[in-house]
């Protein structure tokens, strides 16, 4: 097959695409640009927006002794992916930034290039496993390494997406087998630091960022009956489940600590409550995506499942309400901090049924 | 077998200069020492001096060996506006044509930001000319206060010559010094130092078949140049640095034999890049000609295309895969693709800068070279072109 390799710079990637090589295909290197403006050196956790990761790909595709190219997708990244985090924030949601940039740029932008340019397999570090049934259908699987499972953030994808997908790593027993692996293959990058939080976000400081580009608000923090506690920035900043730098003028009648229960960004108002008001059970979602025929031709239908709601969370057993698109889950334990914006990925075992996206998150014995 | 059409970013090194390479690696010798190993060495650097600038019209002691094409421009640049200004303060400005190599147009970036000097870059025309009218208005709108002027003989990408002999006639009514970039010219077409009158040439090895890491400046005798290099007063205290006797003997060697051979290899090559650019017309739908529509105009070993739609990136990866070398002709930044700052200059559009291709042919092109880029090319192109769209920002973009 030709394929062609993302390298980020980083040592997933470069391992993957040495798995590509040793697999006998014509493998071709790609670093995507997605920032504009480029630091020379890596930043707090910034892992693969530097002039210095960029090196970094290309060196790895010198040892391997792949072709290298570098494409600007920078500005695909701003439209999508950036985009969305700030207007998701801004509507009072919690976006998956990840999610949004496998939806879009990797599996989209990148992917759709590299098919028109005559490749056949997009291939990637990511930890998950694609299995193929006998008819040749793919499914997506947790990986081996379930502390490095990011099954999570590739469910957006879709089946017809998968197709034309590899993971190499998905049967990597730990992240220390992939280093180990790359300095036995002679890459420099063999001991280079995991990347952590948003690579967008310089020094992984959200707050100011979302301070710089949305401005400041100034509003009110109320509790669950609408009586005023505090006074906040902008509404944008806070996530459902917050309980830190809340700054509340007085404290809680009861003593106990008060987290972030909901944003309402009309009103431009955080509402705040207790770790019990925070506990959730019926998760609605929207924009679903199905591995196969989970949806049910459009019927109804329930699907017994595991749901898993954050990228490093456990999954936690549920059943389904599937409707086409959308999704309604009812988890049999709760979960504390949901918020919209969230993706919730339905899994089957190691096996993702679909995902969807948050819209609303409540109680059952509290009417919608 | 792979086609290779990419000399004007290096060509092979001539069978000649590279036995003289080997030859001279094998000897000892300090050209600085003054005992017998030294004065060997000093004597094989000197001959080359001396045959460089007998092939370039110069005097041997107007040669300043250097690392390369871009440090002779930095030395040109730098040099020339530091030393004009020492002897008078009011030079402060710097003329240099918009198409110039980024060896030129960053030095006098630089000069602007951290040097408090006036830049002023010359418009071109459509074929990549530099406007005379503009270059006669500013040096009579910064009269008494221009320290260099710097146009290239020819455009390293788009291959416009310039016209040198006229910008000296104007500068030099001004007392002004001309600096020329004759990187790309040198075996390509005629190039007297004592011709065209400029004051300062820049010449590099692995532009003519010779070795990369070595250049020269060539600099009129009497002109006052600043050092950038300090050290060990090498090169008459201009620049400082170990002369390197076996690259400067294998770049005399190379010049010689590029310049010998150059009125034969020109016509040679133009008749290959007169099939090239006829064929790609012919051939492909939407190729634009960028440069000189002249041919006489242009370096004969120099076929510039855009192909709107396209990305040069995708073009250059397709041609590859398909054994074609060839350049999208322009730097990239932090390995970003960008405009070509020349193509922008002659007022070529952004999207259609973006799907920009060089062909550049020296002293191993063949016509199978030419036929090969004609076979690929046409299916590389509409692929790139259904790439190009693929990878466009859909409309509507950043809506959920």
């Amino acid at each position: 097959m030709r394929v062609l390799a993302a390298l980020s710079g980083g040592v997933d990637s470069a391992v993957a695409a040495a798995r590509a090589v040793d697999a006998g295909h014509d493998v071709v290197g790609v670093h995507m640009a997605l920032s504009r403006n480029r630091d020379q050196f890596r930043t707090g956790s910034r892992g693969c927006c530097s002039i210095e990761d960029a090196g970094d790909a290309r060196r790895a595709a010198d040892v391997l002794g792949i072709p290298y190219y570098v494409w600007d997708l920078s500005e695909r990244f701003e439209q999508t992916v950036v985009a969305d985090f700030l207007a998701e924030y801004e509507a009072g949601r919690t976006p998956n930034p990840c999610v949004r940039c496998n939806e879009h740029i990797k599996f989209e932008a990148l992917l759709d290039k590299a098919v028109a340019l005559g490749f056949d397999a997009v291939c990637t570090g990511h930890y998950a496993r694609v299995e193929r049934r006998p008819d040749g259908t793919p499914e997506l699987h947790r990986a081996r390494d379930l502390a490095k499972d990011q099954s999570y953030v590739l469910a957006v994808m879709g089946p017809e997406r998968l197709a034309r997908s590899l993971f190499p790593l998905g049967d990597v027993g730990s992240k220390d087998e992939t280093r180990a692996e790359a300095a036995a293959r002679g890459l420099s990058v063999s001991a280079k630091p995991d990347s952590y939080d948003i690579c967008f976000v310089a020094d992984g400081d959200t707050q100011g960022f979302l301070r710089e580009r949305l401005g400041s608000r100034p509003g009110e923090i109320v509790d669950a009956d609408g009586s005023v506690v505090g006074e906040h920035d902008g509404a944008y900043a806070y996530t459902v489940g917050q309980r830190r730098g809340l700054r509340l003028g007085r404290p809680a009648p009861d003593g106990r600590p008060r987290y972030v229960l909901s944003i309402e960004p009309v009103a431009n108002r955080v509402v705040v409550g207790t770790a019990e008001q925070l506990a959730v059970d019926v998760l609605a979602g929207d924009r679903a995506v199905w591995f196969d025929d989970v949806a049910g031709g459009g019927r109804p239908r329930t699907v017994p499942c595991q749901v898993q709601v954050r990228a490093h969370g456990a999954a936690v057993p549920a059943r389904a309400r599937v409707a086409g698109q959308r999704v309604e889950v009812k988890l049999d334990e709760p979960l504390r901090g949901v918020a919209p914006g969230q993706s919730l990925v339905l899994y089957d075992g190691t096996r993702v049924l679909g995902q969807a996206t948050v819209t609303t998150a409540r109680r059952a014995d509290v009417p919608a | 077998m792979t086609a290779y059409l990419d000399h004007a970013a290096t060509t092979p090194v001539l069978p000649a200069a590279a036995r003289a390479l080997a030859e001279q690696l094998a000897a000892t010798g300090n050209p600085s020492s003054l005992h017998a190993a030294g004065r060997a060495a000093r004597r094989v650097v000197e001959e080359s001096r001396e045959r460089l600038a007998a092939v370039l019209g110069a005097r041997p002691s107007e040669v300043v060996w250097t690392s390369g094409g871009t440090e002779a421009d930095n030395l040109a640049v730098k040099g020339l506006a530091w030393a004009r200004r020492a002897a008078d303060p009011a030079r402060d400005v710097v003329l240099v044509s918009a198409v110039e190599h980024h060896a030129v147009l960053d030095p006098a970036a630089w000069l602007g930001a951290h040097d408090g000097a006036t830049v002023v870059h010359l418009p071109v025309d459509a074929e990549g000319t530099v406007r005379l009218d503009a270059l006669a208005e500013a040096l009579a709108r910064y009269a008494g206060r221009v320290a260099l002027v710097s146009v290239m003989l020819a455009n390293n990408e788009v291959g416009t010559l310039q016209p040198v002999p006229e910008v000296v006639a104007l500068a030099h009514e001004h007392d002004v010094p001309v600096h020329c970039d004759a990187v790309q010219a040198v075996g390509q077409v005629p190039v007297r130092f004592d011709e065209l009158g400029v004051d300062a040439l820049t010449v590099t090895g692995h532009k003519v078949g010779g070795p990369g890491g070595v250049g020269a400046l060539l600099v009129r005798r009497g002109l006052a140049l600043e050092p950038v290099l300090h050290g060990g007063g090498q090169e008459r205290g201009v620049r400082s640095g170990t002369l390197d006797a076996p690259l400067v003997r294998a770049f005399a060697v190379a010049a010689d034999e590029a310049v010998a051979a150059q009125p034969a290899e020109a016509a040679r090559r133009a008749s290959l890049r007169d099939r090239i650019v006829a064929g790609v017309l012919d051939r492909v739908p939407g190729a634009v000609l960028r440069g000189p529509a002249d041919p006489a105009r242009r370096l004969p070993g120099n076929a510039h295309l855009t192909f709107a739609g396209c990305e040069g990136d995708s073009l250059l990866y397709l041609l590859d895969a398909a054994g074609v070398e060839a350049s999208t002709g322009s730097a990239c930044q932090a390995g970003v693709p960008q405009p070509s700052h020349v193509l922008l200059a002659m007022g070529v559009d952004a999207d259609d800068a973006r799907g920009a291709l060089r062909f550049s042919l020296g002293h191993t092109s063949t016509d199978d070279d030419v036929d090969a880029l004609l076979a690929a090319l046409p299916p590389a192109v509409e692929r790139a072109r259904a790439a190009g769209l693929a990878s466009a920002a859909p409309a509507g973009a950043g809506s959920r």
